[in-house]
């Protein structure tokens, strides 16, 4: 039962949008706080560009990674398109369509860090490579996240119910896609 | 935008019988555990954070009875070794920060009023509410547990600075410091859910009518904390997981011979560990500025001034956090930089303490117990303020960093917060609450038995710090300069002022239980107050109204000329 | 009631004013500008210059990270205090770095110096040029 509370909106902007960007807010804090305290790290430490370090990075293979999840993230604001057409199927298809590349992205990731992981770059060989599993870690436990909250919200979606949250879980995996943006040029491009 | 909440506004009144129609008798269970109300979810970060209280009371009742007599046999725990000692001082701070303050500061008073002050039927996001208590819940239960595991509970103080924080060889508590560490981050996690509810209920739930500028004094004090909250504590929390891989996997974050650095940490800590403090310190001058008003019957001095100054503390708290790190090794120069800023801040606080000085100037002071509390707390923060002056100029921290001095200043400024102004908040919202009132001679005795042993504990510790006792010392056997007779005479005058102190709660205790049942009926507006929450019943229903106010006019309309009466409800038309 | 709830939210959104394409960039065609910035990006360090590689790696992540926000969340159409508060967070990630990085990134300073800081890097470039064997 819903408090008449969460209907109001003397801002204009609806309650359940308006704490997802609060949520955002919070994790651009979270993100760049561990992102700042690599790139200090990194600026420090020019070693860190040598192949025991960032020159182990495979480029492609994350390169791979940014086009699942730009891709992904269309799917996710075409599931908002369908959404406010008020079409409940279509939007969920969309809805699985962007987990599909959640589940893809982490595939990819873990051949990736099995690959790495049986060359030695294990998260203790230096701080680089700890930087590297905790950075990408967070991310791929927010994709998870992201993903699971999908899957939740998708049957309700398909009987057209409660179809402004399908806006809202896309503002969220969007952010999770512009965490990535930044990461694959730290650990991937700039080294 | 102003349709959307007239069409609200009617299907408030549908909304209100809606709920009167659900309410078939909710189990005990549903009623007291399971609750998304936000009247109980309050309740329980309230008693949760009393309970820690009494531990971390108790754990300074054992400490300084070991500090004022060495060796001794502490009746109820035993004698006191290195490392029990630094568990003790480690989770007191711990505990009474983030288990107690924060969650009756801000969780149990912004849960309980906000809805109740902005005029609406609960928070925005019940059930994530209801979540929001049971991280934290757990949280507790974690940082408890890690006083039963092999090695006992973490002691690497409050602060948790790596390489002792992270190398168990020098901690000694293999399994305590990780679970202390996973106890504060799911603490961090709890109060960031909850700062969501309570920011967009603010923003976005007020009752119609209610500008910004209409929201009660604390309510924004709330919402303010709860955003320096989640802006703060990013990189915190990030730098805790970081540490929790030190600890168990052994990566280098913050180990220079793996490439890390441990500066990192103490800065990671204190970007968060400064605007922190005013995190809890903002409510608590809310909650005084609502008491003030409503006992001088006299309109809060400058509303906007409160307000913007609020923001500018808010804003410049980021940039003085290296205050706490000065004789750490960083560079001089940016020594420099915070002790202006540390310097500078001083002076929006000072500020507010005149305009409530200013308030009290020609008002109907009415001295009940809520009052007496107000008033302490400017006595108290008072001092705390000044004496931080001496700590923020580097050059004098040169010599103050690390000892007792410090010590007793974030006294002042912490027990005003976490002690003063919560006696404050619950004698004054008790009638609401409960429906009782509680007892004033009680209240007063309470009072009188608790502000002066205060100053009996942390005065003495001020001159024992001028003197050059250092913190975090298990036994000051072994330097003789601190071992001096007088010193122990100023030990045991805290000491028994603590334990004085700590034996008066009683009387609150007794005093809250007691008047559950034997209290006199509030009423509604037993203190003549303005804001929303006095129309209510007293308990409020589940739903808070039958049908939920309109807000006509500002918070502190006391004394208004022309008027009869000398308060004007904010929900009366005229 | 939670239809209730719902139908009004929904209409909500009309304040988005999405009915219709016509008045924004359709989400194909940005897809596409951002896969060809993706592209570009990739080419950048196989240039070979250092401040090329950096301007494609990072001033494209900006640029994407602008299209994402502005077109995909849109915070075009969004009120503007949302934006307010989303750069205010960054801003307080740019006041931290400036605030820690004289201490961390840097290790020498106004008398003071990192030892274990310095040696650690001496030693990996040592250990780098020693033994320059790539493992792709």
């Amino acid at each position: 039962m819903r408090p008449i509370a969460t209907t109001r909106s003397a801002t204009g902007i609806p309650t359940g949008r308006l704490a997802v960007w609060w949520v955002i807010a919070s994790e651009i804090v979270i993100f760049g706080g561990l992102l700042a305290s690599y790139l200090m790290h990194r600026l420090g430490h020019p070693e860190f560009a040598g192949p025991d370090f960032a020159g182990a990075t495979t480029t492609w293979i994350g390169a791979t990674n940014t086009f699942v999840l730009l891709t992904s993230s269309l799917f996710a604001v075409k599931a908002h398109d369908a959404a406010q057409k008020g079409n409940g199927p279509r939007a969920a298809n969309f809805l699985w369509c962007t987990f599909g590349g959640g589940a893809m992205f982490l595939c990819i990731k873990a051949m990736e860090w099995t690959q790495e992981i049986s060359h030695g770059y294990v998260i203790t060989k230096n701080a680089f490579w700890s930087f590297y599993y905790v950075a990408a870690g967070i991310h791929a436990s927010h994709v998870i996240g992201g993903m699971v909250i999908m899957a939740i919200l998708s049957s309700d979606v398909r009987n057209n119910r409660e179809l402004q949250r399908v806006e809202l879980i896309g503002n969220y995996w969007h952010f999770v896609d512009l965490i990535w943006i930044f990461l694959f040029p730290l650990l991937y491009i700039a080294k | 935008m102003a349709t959307p909440i007239h069409e609200h506004h009617g299907e408030g009144d549908h909304g209100a019988h809606a709920h009167d129609d659900h309410h078939h008798d909710p189990g005990f269970v549903q009623k007291y555990l399971w609750s998304t109300d936000h009247k109980m979810i309050a309740m329980q970060y309230l008693f949760t954070g009393m309970f820690m209280a009494i531990i971390g009371g108790y754990m300074a009742y054992v400490f300084r009875v070991h500090l004022a007599y060495p060796g001794v046999h502490v009746p109820g725990f035993g004698q006191v070794n290195p490392a029990e000692y630094n568990s003790l001082v480690t989770n007191h701070g711990t505990i009474m920060i983030f288990w107690v303050a924060m969650p009756v500061l801000i969780a149990a008073l912004g849960n309980y009023l906000i809805p109740l002050m902005i005029g609406c039927d609960d928070m925005v996001f019940p059930r994530l509410n209801r979540l929001s208590y049971q991280i934290f819940l757990l949280s507790a239960i974690v940082l408890i547990a890690g006083f039963f595991v092999e090695g006992g509970a973490f002691g690497g103080a409050w602060t948790s600075y790596p390489p002792l924080s992270a190398k168990a060889q020098y901690n000694n508590t293999p399994l305590g410091a990780p679970i202390w560490l996973v106890a504060v981050a799911l603490e961090f996690i709890a109060f960031l859910l909850g700062g969501i509810n309570f920011v967009t209920t603010a923003m976005n739930s007020r009752a119609p009518g209610m500008k910004m500028f209409d929201m009660p004094i604390v309510i924004w004090m709330i919402v303010i904390a709860s955003i320096l909250f989640m802006a703060s504590v990013g990189p915190l929390f990030a730098g805790a997981i970081m540490l929790f891989f030190d600890q168990t996997v052994g990566t280098g974050f913050f180990d220079p011979n793996k490439g890390g650095d441990p500066i990192l940490w103490q800065h990671l800590f204190w970007f968060f560990g400064h605007p922190e403090v005013y995190v809890v310190l903002l409510p608590a001058l809310g909650v005084v500025a609502e008491v003030i008003t409503t006992f001088s019957r006299k309109k809060l001095f400058g509303y906007r001034t409160v307000l913007f100054t609020s923001f500018a503390t808010g804003l410049l708290s980021f940039f003085v956090w290296a205050h706490h790190q000065f004789i750490a090794g960083i560079d001089p120069r940016m020594a420099n930089v915070f002790t202006v800023t540390t310097v500078l801040i001083s002076v929006p606080i000072a500020e507010m303490m005149f305009v409530y000085i200013a308030t009290l100037y020609g008002g109907s002071i009415r001295l009940t117990t809520p009052m007496l509390w107000a008033l302490s707390f400017l006595v108290a923060f008072l001092i705390g303020g000044v004496t931080g002056i001496f700590l923020g100029a580097s050059g004098a921290d040169i010599y103050f960093h690390d000892t007792y001095f410090v010590l007793a200043h974030f006294h002042y400024t912490f027990v005003p917060i976490a002690i003063l102004a919560v006696f404050c908040a619950v004698t004054y919202w008790y009638p609401k609450m409960f429906g009782r009132m509680m007892n004033e001679t009680l209240g007063k005795i309470h009072f009188w038995l608790t502000f002066v042993p205060f100053n009996g504990i942390f005065i003495p510790l001020f001159i024992l710090g001028l003197g050059g006792q250092h913190r975090r010392i298990w036994s000051y056997e072994n330097f003789p300069e601190l071992s001096r007779p007088e010193y122990y005479s100023l030990r045991h005058f805290a000491s028994i002022s603590l334990i004085i102190m700590l034996v008066s709660q009683l009387i609150f205790i007794f005093n809250f239980f007691w008047s559950l049942k034997a209290g006199k009926v509030a009423g509604k507006n037993p203190w003549r107050a303005n804001t929303l929450e006095w129309t209510a019943d007293s308990p409020p229903p589940h739903g808070n109204w039958k049908e939920l106010p309109t807000c006509y006019r500002g918070p502190y309309e006391y004394s208004v000329p022309g008027r009869e009466s000398d308060y004007w409800p904010q929900d009366e038309k005229s | 009631m939670s239809d209730h709830g719902h139908a009004h939210d929904h209409k909500g959104h009309g304040d988005h004013g999405h009915g219709d394409h016509a008045d924004h960039p359709s989400y194909e065609k940005t897809y596409g500008i951002l896969l060809v910035l993706l592209l570009v990006s990739i080419a950048g360090p196989e240039i070979g210059i250092k401040w090329v590689t950096l301007v494609t790696a990072f001033g494209i992540a900006i640029v994407k990270a602008y299209l994402v926000a502005s077109r995909f969340m849109h915070l075009n159409i969004e009120k503007r205090i949302v934006s307010y508060l989303l750069l205010a967070a960054v801003a307080f990630l740019f006041l931290f770095f400036a605030g820690v990085s004289p201490d961390v990134m840097k290790h020498r300073g106004n008398n003071w110096e990192n030892m274990a800081a310095q040696d650690e890097v001496d030693r990996a470039t040592t250990e780098a040029h020693n033994a320059p064997a790539a493992h792709h």
